[in-house]
């Protein structure tokens, strides 16, 4: 199946400019592992030195926050989007 | 009133470098002052770095005294760069010594910094002085934001003065008020369906695409840096004392840190005698993820849905909630939650008490001292300090059903005397 990515512009310099990938993984932790694979520079940007992902660095699928999802285990389906986000504060 | 001011606010020259560049929270890096606000390296927020010995060498009591009663007054202590500023003469409010209160709550050194009379009726004015004025100095066209309300008003009035375009994106289902005190000013007005965490999320992606000024998201650095000024002008209101204890609200923690870094920055600079403030964090009961945070002994927040009155306070998922965390932690202060009903008592309470109409936000602030100083977590004679950050008129909202209805009467002595039992007996027959 076929998900999208949209890539934030901090993390551009990696992806070679793409602001949008495709991937095909059936959840979140399996999405984060194969950009990581096609962009090994993109794991330490959103994974501290014991694997987890960074404090500021917030996921959605299709604009929800994983964390009220099932974080790294939520369930992908062909046309679902995927943004990451950094943490910002407000308004 | 200039558009733009060219003067120079402090009767101080600018340019001098005190400002080194934007530093990463998280891990250090250095940045040049561009709009940018997250570092490529591990996402964390980039901050304003000062050289401080620059600042000191020529910061002074007098020299602020002589400056304007505005937050221009610490312009050395403010990330501007060039001579121009986007002045609405934003700060410098009173800060009220709150006998009627203290005496109802048994606090006898209590403090209300009143912050709801800035141009724009909250603090938010202070922040986007700051922003707006870097969106001219980077050569911005258009100033934008996310908004739980109080931000899109002062956004869209300080893009008047700086003669920018506009474009406010707030939730839909914001207070009457807070969309009218926004749309006076003529903005392009967008309204998001859902709440403000969606808002932010689809602006911070609009943000990446489009070159406008987005105040909280790449001009945050500089931003937030206008909070600051909160805890400069305490301080010298109180005679360049640092308070014990400050109640500060919090929605992303934003503000709650800068206050902490004002207070800090002082310090550093030998402008107050040594000493560091208990910081405490007061949320709505309905959007309360640093409290739970703070309950658990935690400094992991997790975020939630907000649900409260208090919808300037009401962002699930805050940028700054660790940091305030550690703040707490590190001052000795507490996080506290009060609900909907304590928030109505509380905006009451500071009303009839020192005649400050706050708004929801003020009402989480005073609900909190309240229950704090009743807890006897404050102490009756420590200097405390209860930041209110908004005008009440913007939530009216809020209090209805809360209040004493008007007295319906004729147009007559009689009637009004009847009504209001000002005569025991009925009056005399006129002979």
């Amino acid at each position: 199946m076929t998900v999208r990515i949209r890539i934030p512009a901090p993390l551009r310099s990696v992806t070679d400019g793409q602001a949008e990938l495709t991937a095909h993984s059936d959840n979140v932790g399996q999405l984060l592992g194969e950009l990581e694979a096609r962009f090994p520079q993109i794991g330490p940007r959103l994974r501290d030195e014991d694997g987890a992902l960074r404090r500021f660095v917030n996921l959605y699928v299709n604009g929800e926050d994983v964390r009220f999802l099932r974080g790294l285990d939520t369930d992908l389906k062909a046309g679902d989007e995927v943004s990451i986000i950094p943490a910002v504060a407000g308004g | 009133m200039d558009a733009v001011s060219s003067r120079s606010a402090n009767g101080v020259g600018t340019g001098g470098a005190t400002v080194r560049g934007l530093q990463c929270r998280e891990c250090g890096q250095m940045y040049p002052t561009e709009p940018i606000h997250v570092c490529e390296l591990c996402f964390g927020p980039l901050e304003v770095a000062y050289d401080y010995d620059a600042i000191g060498n020529r910061i002074s009591r007098e020299q602020i005294a002589q400056g304007p009663s505005s937050l221009w007054r610490y312009k050395l202590l403010l990330p501007i760069e060039g001579d121009r500023i986007v002045d609405s003469q934003a700060g410098f409010t009173p800060l009220v010594r709150a006998h009627n209160l203290g005496r109802a709550l048994g606090l006898r050194n209590l403090y209300v910094k009143n912050d709801t009379v800035n141009p724009t009726f909250s603090f938010k004015d202070r922040p986007v002085s700051i922003a707006s004025t870097k969106a001219v100095e980077f050569g911005f066209d258009t100033l934008a934001c996310a908004s739980t309300g109080n931000l899109a008003g002062a956004v869209a009035a300080h893009a008047a003065i700086a003669g920018l375009k506009a474009c406010i994106f707030i939730p839909a289902d914001l207070e009457p008020s807070k969309i009218v005190g926004a749309q006076a000013y003529n903005p392009t007005l967008v309204a998001v369906d859902g709440n403000y965490d969606d808002v932010n999320r689809v602006c911070s992606e609009i943000a990446e695409e489009y070159r406008w000024a987005f105040v909280n998201i790449n001009m945050r650095p500089y931003y937030s840096e206008g909070s600051k000024t909160l805890a400069y002008e305490v301080s010298e209101q109180l005679g360049w004392r640092i308070p014990d204890h400050a109640i500060v609200p919090i929605a992303s923690g934003s503000l709650f840190t800068k206050v902490w870094k004002g207070f800090g920055e002082l310090v550093k600079l030998g402008l107050t005698s040594p000493g560091t403030p208990r910081m405490t964090g007061a949320q709505a009961l309905g959007c309360s993820p640093v409290v739970t945070a703070y309950d658990g002994h935690t400094l992991n927040v997790e975020p939630v849905k907000p649900k409260t009155i208090a919808k300037s306070l009401a962002i699930g998922n805050p940028a700054d909630g660790y940091y305030s965390l550690r703040i707490i932690k590190e001052s000795g202060g507490v996080a506290c939650a009060v609900d909907d009903g304590e928030i109505v008592e509380g905006i009451k309470l500071l009303a009839r008490t020192e005649g400050i109409f706050a708004e929801t936000a003020g009402g989480v602030t005073i609900g909190v001292l309240k229950k704090l100083a009743e807890s006897g977590v404050i102490d009756p004679d420590e200097l405390v300090v209860a930041y209110v950050t908004g005008n009440g008129l913007k939530t009216q909202e809020a209090l209805t059903g809360a209040l004493i209805e008007p007295i319906q009467v004729r147009p007559s002595l009689r009637a009004i005397e009847e009504a209001l039992a000002l005569r025991a007996e009925p009056a005399a027959a006129v002979a």
